[in-house]
């Protein structure tokens, strides 16, 4: 995978598999620290102690199509290739939240990438289902949830193409503004060029 | 900034397509493979590319969803189309510029692009 993004794209659809309703994405940077942690959380059909054991395993996997299934393994060595780690928490019955921590001062570190896209595109093939968004930098925060666009939308679908634009440009335009003038965007051009 | 103001305004102006809509559902389907195969190999960007061409050319009739490992990962990203009353056509090794011919080529004009197909991908 290319960008984390990717990563939480692939690994959402596991929640979505679960027969997840509400599913809650939320990244937190501390770009002082060099810090990220992406957790997942959702109240899917969960799993038991075993199968949660099992997931990291490449070579374990519910689906019959084949024997592998890549989606947390890669996720996980994406983490700890960081020198971050990984956690995994399910309660059959209740759900899952899966919690990845990244030094992003690493070499190793993937980029986060377009996490917006991914947000998008999980809102609007998936209109039956709700999602959370956080987004946390250096202590100032956004937050997009679709029970709250919904409640607005009156019954319009969140999948309509203009729902579907609107989307897109909250996120663009919420994580520009958090990303643009903060005083913390100093230490990364302290060390100058390398 | 984008603000709910707006999501209502869209709203409003949607309440009246749906009603319309709802009378002549024929719908035609785009289901594009998103599973770890299917991402790795570049799938949202082209799920991206069949969503904002499908909006732009405002093709009300069209669907698009995403569905897990379709079986074939050798041949993402795949993209399967399924039109009433017609065979369901398999595209693979997808890219974003593929994606706008289908929608143009496929979508609009009804004409399969053969040479995106599985069929000639196998041989």
């Amino acid at each position: 995978m290319r960008e984390l993004s990717l990563n939480v794209l692939d690994v959402v659809q596991n929640s979505i598999s679960a027969g997840a309703s509400l599913i809650a994405v939320r990244l937190r940077e501390n770009r002082a620290q060099h810090s990220l942690s992406i957790s997942i959380e959702d109240d899917g059909c969960g799993m038991t102690p075993e199968q949660v054991n099992a997931v990291t395993d490449p070579f374990y996997t519910t689906r019959t199509t084949r024997k592998v299934g890549l989606g947390i393994p890669l996720f996980k060595m994406a983490a700890e290739m960081t020198g971050g780690s990984f956690s995994i928490q399910s309660v059959p019955g209740e759900g899952t939240q899966i919690c990845a921590c990244f030094n992003s001062d690493s070499i190793d570190f993937t980029p986060v990438g377009d996490i917006c896209g991914t947000m998008t595109m999980l809102i609007s093939c998936n209109p039956e289902i709700d999602f959370i968004y956080e987004y946390t930098l250096d202590g100032r925060q956004f937050v997009l949830d679709t029970r709250t666009l919904r409640e607005t939308l009156e019954g319009v679908p969140l999948n309509m193409p203009e729902v579907t634009e609107w989307i897109r440009g909250f996120l663009q335009e919420n994580t520009e503004e958090l990303q643009g003038d903060t005083p913390a965007a100093a230490p990364d051009s302290e060390g100058g060029a390398v | 900034m984008k603000t709910l103001a707006e999501l209502q305004a869209i709203r409003d102006k949607a309440r009246k397509e749906i009603e319309m809509r709802a009378e002549t559902e024929d719908g035609i389907r785009v289901v594009v493979g998103m599973a770890t195969c299917g991402i790795a190999a570049g799938a949202r960007p082209v799920l991206n590319a069949l969503v904002e061409e499908v909006s732009k050319e405002n093709l009300s009739g069209v669907t698009i969803t995403q569905t897990g490992c379709i079986g074939i990962c050798q041949y993402e990203p795949v993209v399967e189309i399924f039109e009433p009353g017609k065979e369901k056509v398999t595209y693979v090794k997808m890219t974003p510029e593929k994606a706008l011919r289908v929608v143009h080529s496929h979508l609009m004009n009804g004409e399969v692009v053969t040479e995106y197909t599985i069929g000639a991908s196998a041989v």
